[in-house]
Protein backbone atom coordinates (compact mmCIF):
# COMPACT_ATOMS: atom_id res chain seq x y z
CA UNK A 1 0.00 0.00 0.00
CA UNK A 2 1.67 3.62 -1.07
CA UNK A 3 1.34 6.05 1.43
CA UNK A 4 -1.42 8.06 0.35
CA UNK A 5 -3.60 4.78 0.47
CA UNK A 6 -2.07 4.58 4.65
CA UNK A 7 -3.15 8.26 4.79
CA UNK A 8 -6.47 7.79 3.04
CA UNK A 9 -7.16 4.47 5.54
CA UNK A 10 -6.00 6.73 8.91
CA UNK A 11 -8.73 9.12 7.25
CA UNK A 12 -11.25 6.59 7.04
CA UNK A 13 -10.40 5.58 10.91
CA UNK A 14 -10.74 8.65 11.86
CA UNK A 15 -14.51 9.51 10.34
CA UNK A 16 -14.88 5.63 11.87
CA UNK A 17 -13.58 7.15 15.42
CA UNK A 18 -15.82 10.35 15.27
CA UNK A 19 -19.15 9.12 14.10
CA UNK A 20 -18.62 5.96 17.14
CA UNK A 21 -17.73 9.08 19.78
CA UNK A 22 -20.51 10.91 18.71
CA UNK A 23 -22.86 8.52 18.62
CA UNK A 24 -21.99 7.77 22.22
CA UNK A 25 -21.55 4.23 21.23
CA UNK A 26 -18.32 4.42 23.13
CA UNK A 27 -19.84 4.67 26.30
CA UNK A 28 -21.16 1.05 27.35
CA UNK A 29 -23.77 2.31 29.47
CA UNK A 30 -25.52 3.63 26.45
CA UNK A 31 -24.95 0.07 24.59
CA UNK A 32 -26.52 -1.78 27.20
CA UNK A 33 -29.74 0.50 27.78
CA UNK A 34 -30.08 -0.04 24.15
CA UNK A 35 -29.76 -4.06 24.93
CA UNK A 36 -32.03 -3.93 27.67
CA UNK A 37 -34.66 -2.09 25.41
CA UNK A 38 -34.52 1.53 27.30
CA UNK A 39 -33.35 3.36 24.14
CA UNK A 40 -33.51 2.36 20.72
CA UNK A 41 -31.06 4.61 19.61
CA UNK A 42 -28.14 2.14 18.29
CA UNK A 43 -30.65 0.62 15.92
CA UNK A 44 -30.19 4.68 14.13
CA UNK A 45 -26.20 3.89 14.35
CA UNK A 46 -26.25 0.96 12.54
CA UNK A 47 -29.06 1.81 10.16
CA UNK A 48 -27.28 4.83 9.17
CA UNK A 49 -23.74 3.61 8.78
CA UNK A 50 -24.77 0.56 6.61
CA UNK A 51 -26.80 2.62 4.58
CA UNK A 52 -24.20 4.74 3.79
CA UNK A 53 -22.61 1.72 3.21
CA UNK A 54 -24.56 -0.20 1.30
CA UNK A 55 -24.69 2.80 -1.24
CA UNK A 56 -21.12 3.06 -1.71
CA UNK A 57 -20.93 -1.09 -1.89
CA UNK A 58 -23.72 -1.47 -4.45
CA UNK A 59 -22.04 2.07 -6.91
CA UNK A 60 -18.45 2.22 -6.34
CA UNK A 61 -17.86 -0.86 -8.32
CA UNK A 62 -20.22 0.08 -11.14
CA UNK A 63 -19.38 3.65 -11.52
CA UNK A 64 -15.12 3.59 -11.08
CA UNK A 65 -12.89 1.57 -12.60
CA UNK A 66 -10.64 1.37 -9.84
CA UNK A 67 -10.48 2.63 -6.30
CA UNK A 68 -7.60 5.67 -5.80
CA UNK A 69 -4.96 3.79 -4.50
CA UNK A 70 -5.54 0.44 -5.27
CA UNK A 71 -6.01 -2.01 -7.91
CA UNK A 72 -9.78 -3.79 -7.72
CA UNK A 73 -12.49 -3.25 -5.14
CA UNK A 74 -12.94 -5.89 -2.24
CA UNK A 75 -16.38 -8.18 -1.77
CA UNK A 76 -17.35 -8.83 1.45
CA UNK A 77 -18.23 -12.72 2.04
CA UNK A 78 -19.61 -14.36 4.64
CA UNK A 79 -21.28 -17.84 4.62
CA UNK A 80 -24.15 -19.59 6.36
CA UNK A 81 -22.88 -22.23 8.65
CA UNK A 82 -22.61 -23.29 12.12
CA UNK A 83 -19.34 -20.93 12.75
CA UNK A 84 -21.01 -17.80 11.71
CA UNK A 85 -23.91 -18.22 13.61
CA UNK A 86 -22.28 -20.05 16.55
CA UNK A 87 -19.56 -17.72 16.71
CA UNK A 88 -22.35 -14.85 16.66
CA UNK A 89 -24.47 -15.62 19.32
CA UNK A 90 -20.93 -16.53 21.37
CA UNK A 91 -20.11 -13.06 20.50
CA UNK A 92 -23.60 -11.48 21.41
CA UNK A 93 -22.92 -13.02 24.59
CA UNK A 94 -19.65 -10.77 24.96
CA UNK A 95 -21.44 -7.72 23.93
CA UNK A 96 -23.99 -8.46 26.43
CA UNK A 97 -22.28 -8.84 29.46
CA UNK A 98 -19.83 -5.84 28.87
CA UNK A 99 -21.49 -3.26 26.40
CA UNK A 100 -18.39 -3.20 24.98
CA UNK A 101 -18.14 -4.51 20.65
CA UNK A 102 -14.52 -4.11 18.92
CA UNK A 103 -14.97 -0.46 17.40
CA UNK A 104 -15.75 1.05 20.71
CA UNK A 105 -12.94 -0.95 22.79
CA UNK A 106 -10.31 0.80 20.49
CA UNK A 107 -11.68 3.92 20.15
CA UNK A 108 -12.57 4.32 23.42
CA UNK A 109 -9.04 4.94 24.24
CA UNK A 110 -9.05 8.13 22.23
CA UNK A 111 -11.60 9.55 24.94
CA UNK A 112 -10.04 8.42 27.62
CA UNK A 113 -11.69 5.80 28.61
CA UNK A 114 -8.92 3.82 30.21
CA UNK A 115 -11.31 1.25 31.70
CA UNK A 116 -11.74 0.17 28.08
CA UNK A 117 -8.28 -0.50 28.25
CA UNK A 118 -9.40 -4.20 30.03
CA UNK A 119 -11.96 -5.09 27.47
CA UNK A 120 -9.22 -4.85 24.84
CA UNK A 121 -7.11 -6.48 26.45
CA UNK A 122 -10.07 -9.15 26.94
CA UNK A 123 -10.58 -9.23 23.30
CA UNK A 124 -6.58 -9.70 21.85
CA UNK A 125 -6.80 -12.66 24.16
CA UNK A 126 -10.39 -13.60 23.00
CA UNK A 127 -8.90 -13.94 19.33
CA UNK A 128 -5.66 -15.25 20.09
CA UNK A 129 -7.72 -18.58 22.29
CA UNK A 130 -10.20 -18.74 19.13
CA UNK A 131 -7.02 -18.85 16.71
CA UNK A 132 -5.23 -21.38 19.11
CA UNK A 133 -8.30 -23.77 19.18
CA UNK A 134 -9.01 -23.46 15.45
CA UNK A 135 -5.24 -24.31 14.75
CA UNK A 136 -5.70 -27.30 16.96
CA UNK A 137 -8.68 -28.36 15.96
CA UNK A 138 -7.33 -28.47 12.22
CA UNK A 139 -3.87 -30.28 13.25
CA UNK A 140 -5.86 -33.11 15.07
CA UNK A 141 -8.06 -33.28 11.75
CA UNK A 142 -5.00 -33.88 9.87
CA UNK A 143 -3.29 -36.08 12.11
CA UNK A 144 -6.76 -38.43 11.99
CA UNK A 145 -6.96 -38.15 8.37
CA UNK B 1 -43.96 7.34 21.58
CA UNK B 2 -40.88 8.62 19.76
CA UNK B 3 -39.62 10.36 23.63
CA UNK B 4 -40.74 6.57 24.81
CA UNK B 5 -38.25 4.74 22.45
CA UNK B 6 -35.34 6.98 21.75
CA UNK B 7 -35.43 9.45 25.33
CA UNK B 8 -32.33 11.01 24.29
CA UNK B 9 -33.47 11.83 20.80
CA UNK B 10 -32.08 10.36 17.64
CA UNK B 11 -30.06 13.05 15.84
CA UNK B 12 -26.53 12.02 17.36
CA UNK B 13 -26.96 8.40 16.99
CA UNK B 14 -28.35 9.20 13.24
CA UNK B 15 -24.86 11.76 12.61
CA UNK B 16 -22.58 9.15 14.29
CA UNK B 17 -24.09 6.55 11.94
CA UNK B 18 -23.77 8.30 8.91
CA UNK B 19 -19.88 9.48 9.99
CA UNK B 20 -19.43 5.95 10.27
CA UNK B 21 -20.42 5.02 7.12
CA UNK B 22 -18.66 7.51 5.45
CA UNK B 23 -15.34 6.41 7.06
CA UNK B 24 -16.31 2.81 5.71
CA UNK B 25 -17.03 4.33 2.45
CA UNK B 26 -13.90 6.06 1.80
CA UNK B 27 -12.09 3.44 2.81
CA UNK B 28 -13.97 1.40 0.12
CA UNK B 29 -13.54 4.23 -2.29
CA UNK B 30 -9.58 4.97 -1.65
CA UNK B 31 -8.35 1.26 -1.35
CA UNK B 32 -11.02 -1.56 -2.27
CA UNK B 33 -11.17 -2.50 1.37
CA UNK B 34 -13.62 -4.12 3.57
CA UNK B 35 -13.30 -2.43 6.95
CA UNK B 36 -14.49 -4.20 9.85
CA UNK B 37 -13.16 -3.93 13.00
CA UNK B 38 -12.41 -7.27 14.14
CA UNK B 39 -10.05 -8.50 12.39
CA UNK B 40 -7.28 -6.88 13.59
CA UNK B 41 -7.67 -8.75 16.97
CA UNK B 42 -6.71 -11.50 15.34
CA UNK B 43 -4.07 -10.45 12.39
CA UNK B 44 -1.79 -8.56 15.25
CA UNK B 45 -0.74 -11.85 16.42
CA UNK B 46 0.38 -12.57 13.51
CA UNK B 47 3.47 -10.47 14.00
CA UNK B 48 4.44 -12.56 17.02
CA UNK B 49 2.94 -15.94 16.77
CA UNK B 50 4.87 -18.53 14.45
CA UNK B 51 1.83 -21.13 13.95
CA UNK B 52 0.37 -21.66 10.86
CA UNK B 53 -3.00 -20.12 11.65
CA UNK B 54 -1.97 -16.83 12.26
CA UNK B 55 0.67 -16.68 9.17
CA UNK B 56 -2.12 -17.10 6.88
CA UNK B 57 -2.07 -14.40 3.95
CA UNK B 58 -5.37 -13.15 4.60
CA UNK B 59 -3.62 -12.13 8.22
CA UNK B 60 -0.01 -11.03 6.98
CA UNK B 61 -1.08 -9.05 3.94
CA UNK B 62 -3.50 -6.79 6.39
CA UNK B 63 -1.92 -7.18 9.58
CA UNK B 64 -0.27 -3.50 8.69
CA UNK B 65 -3.42 -1.58 7.15
CA UNK B 66 -5.69 -2.66 10.36
CA UNK B 67 -3.63 -1.22 12.55
CA UNK B 68 -3.72 2.11 10.92
CA UNK B 69 -7.09 1.84 10.52
CA UNK B 70 -7.29 1.28 14.21
CA UNK B 71 -5.05 4.51 14.79
CA UNK B 72 -6.98 6.59 12.67
CA UNK B 73 -10.43 5.51 15.40
CA UNK B 74 -8.38 6.42 18.09
CA UNK B 75 -7.57 9.61 16.49
CA UNK B 76 -10.94 10.47 15.64
CA UNK B 77 -12.45 9.87 18.71
CA UNK B 78 -9.28 12.06 20.42
CA UNK B 79 -10.56 15.07 17.78
CA UNK B 80 -14.20 14.47 19.22
CA UNK B 81 -13.27 14.63 22.13
CA UNK B 82 -11.37 18.12 21.82
CA UNK B 83 -14.32 19.50 20.05
CA UNK B 84 -17.73 18.34 21.28
CA UNK B 85 -17.34 15.67 24.05
CA UNK B 86 -15.50 15.55 27.54
CA UNK B 87 -13.40 12.22 28.75
CA UNK B 88 -15.82 10.13 29.83
CA UNK B 89 -14.95 6.63 32.28
CA UNK B 90 -17.52 4.32 32.03
CA UNK B 91 -18.71 2.96 35.62
CA UNK B 92 -19.04 -0.70 33.84
CA UNK B 93 -17.35 -3.41 36.33
CA UNK B 94 -13.46 -4.68 35.65
CA UNK B 95 -15.30 -8.27 35.47
CA UNK B 96 -17.64 -7.26 32.79
CA UNK B 97 -15.38 -5.16 30.74
CA UNK B 98 -12.99 -8.23 30.70
CA UNK B 99 -15.04 -11.24 30.77
CA UNK B 100 -17.57 -9.09 28.20
CA UNK B 101 -14.43 -8.28 25.98
CA UNK B 102 -12.40 -12.01 25.83
CA UNK B 103 -16.22 -13.44 25.13
CA UNK B 104 -16.79 -11.23 22.28
CA UNK B 105 -13.05 -11.19 20.80
CA UNK B 106 -13.49 -15.33 20.73
CA UNK B 107 -17.24 -14.95 19.04
CA UNK B 108 -16.32 -11.99 16.86
CA UNK B 109 -13.25 -14.27 15.24
CA UNK B 110 -14.96 -17.43 15.31
CA UNK B 111 -18.16 -15.75 13.54
CA UNK B 112 -16.17 -13.51 10.95
CA UNK B 113 -17.03 -10.47 12.04
CA UNK B 114 -18.67 -7.72 14.67
CA UNK B 115 -21.23 -5.17 14.73
CA UNK B 116 -19.57 -3.66 12.32
CA UNK B 117 -18.20 -6.35 9.99
CA UNK B 118 -21.54 -8.31 9.84
CA UNK B 119 -23.45 -5.38 11.02
CA UNK B 120 -22.62 -2.47 8.64
CA UNK B 121 -19.86 -4.01 6.43
CA UNK B 122 -22.29 -7.08 5.78
CA UNK B 123 -25.58 -5.87 6.04
CA UNK B 124 -24.26 -2.77 3.32
CA UNK B 125 -23.41 -5.89 1.25
CA UNK B 126 -26.69 -7.18 1.39
CA UNK B 127 -25.34 -10.69 2.93
CA UNK B 128 -27.68 -12.58 4.17
CA UNK B 129 -25.05 -14.64 6.64
CA UNK B 130 -24.50 -11.15 7.68
CA UNK B 131 -28.07 -10.77 8.44
CA UNK B 132 -28.52 -13.80 9.92
CA UNK B 133 -25.32 -13.10 12.32
CA UNK B 134 -27.15 -9.90 13.56
CA UNK B 135 -29.89 -11.21 14.70
CA UNK B 136 -28.08 -14.00 16.14
CA UNK B 137 -26.12 -11.72 18.30
CA UNK B 138 -28.59 -9.21 19.03
CA UNK B 139 -30.87 -11.44 20.58
CA UNK B 140 -27.86 -13.97 22.58
CA UNK B 141 -26.77 -9.77 23.58
CA UNK B 142 -30.37 -8.39 24.78
CA UNK B 143 -31.10 -11.93 26.81
CA UNK B 144 -27.33 -11.79 28.41
CA UNK B 145 -27.37 -8.29 28.79
CA UNK B 146 -31.18 -8.57 30.77
CA UNK B 147 -29.12 -11.12 33.08
CA UNK B 148 -26.54 -9.45 33.78
CA UNK B 149 -28.49 -6.64 35.12
CA UNK B 150 -30.74 -9.02 37.66
CA UNK B 151 -27.29 -10.65 38.94
CA UNK B 152 -26.58 -7.05 39.81
CA UNK B 153 -24.59 -5.82 36.96
CA UNK B 154 -24.16 -2.53 36.13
Amino acid sequence: MSKLGLLSILAAGILFGFGLSYATMIQPEVVLSFLRLEDFGLAWVMGGGALVTLIAYQYMPRLLRRPLFAPTFDRHSATLDRKTLGGAAIFGIGWGISGVCPGPAIAGLGAGNWPMLISLLGMFLGALAQGLWIGRKKTLATASA
Amino acid sequence: MIETLFPLGIAHYLLGGLCIGAGVSWLYYSTGLIGGMSSVFTSTWSFVIDLPFFQQSRFVNSRNWRLVYAAGLILGALIWMLSFGEPFRTSVSWWQLGLGGFVAGFGARQSGGCTSGHGICGLGSLQLPSLAAVLTFLTTAIVTATLVQLIGGV
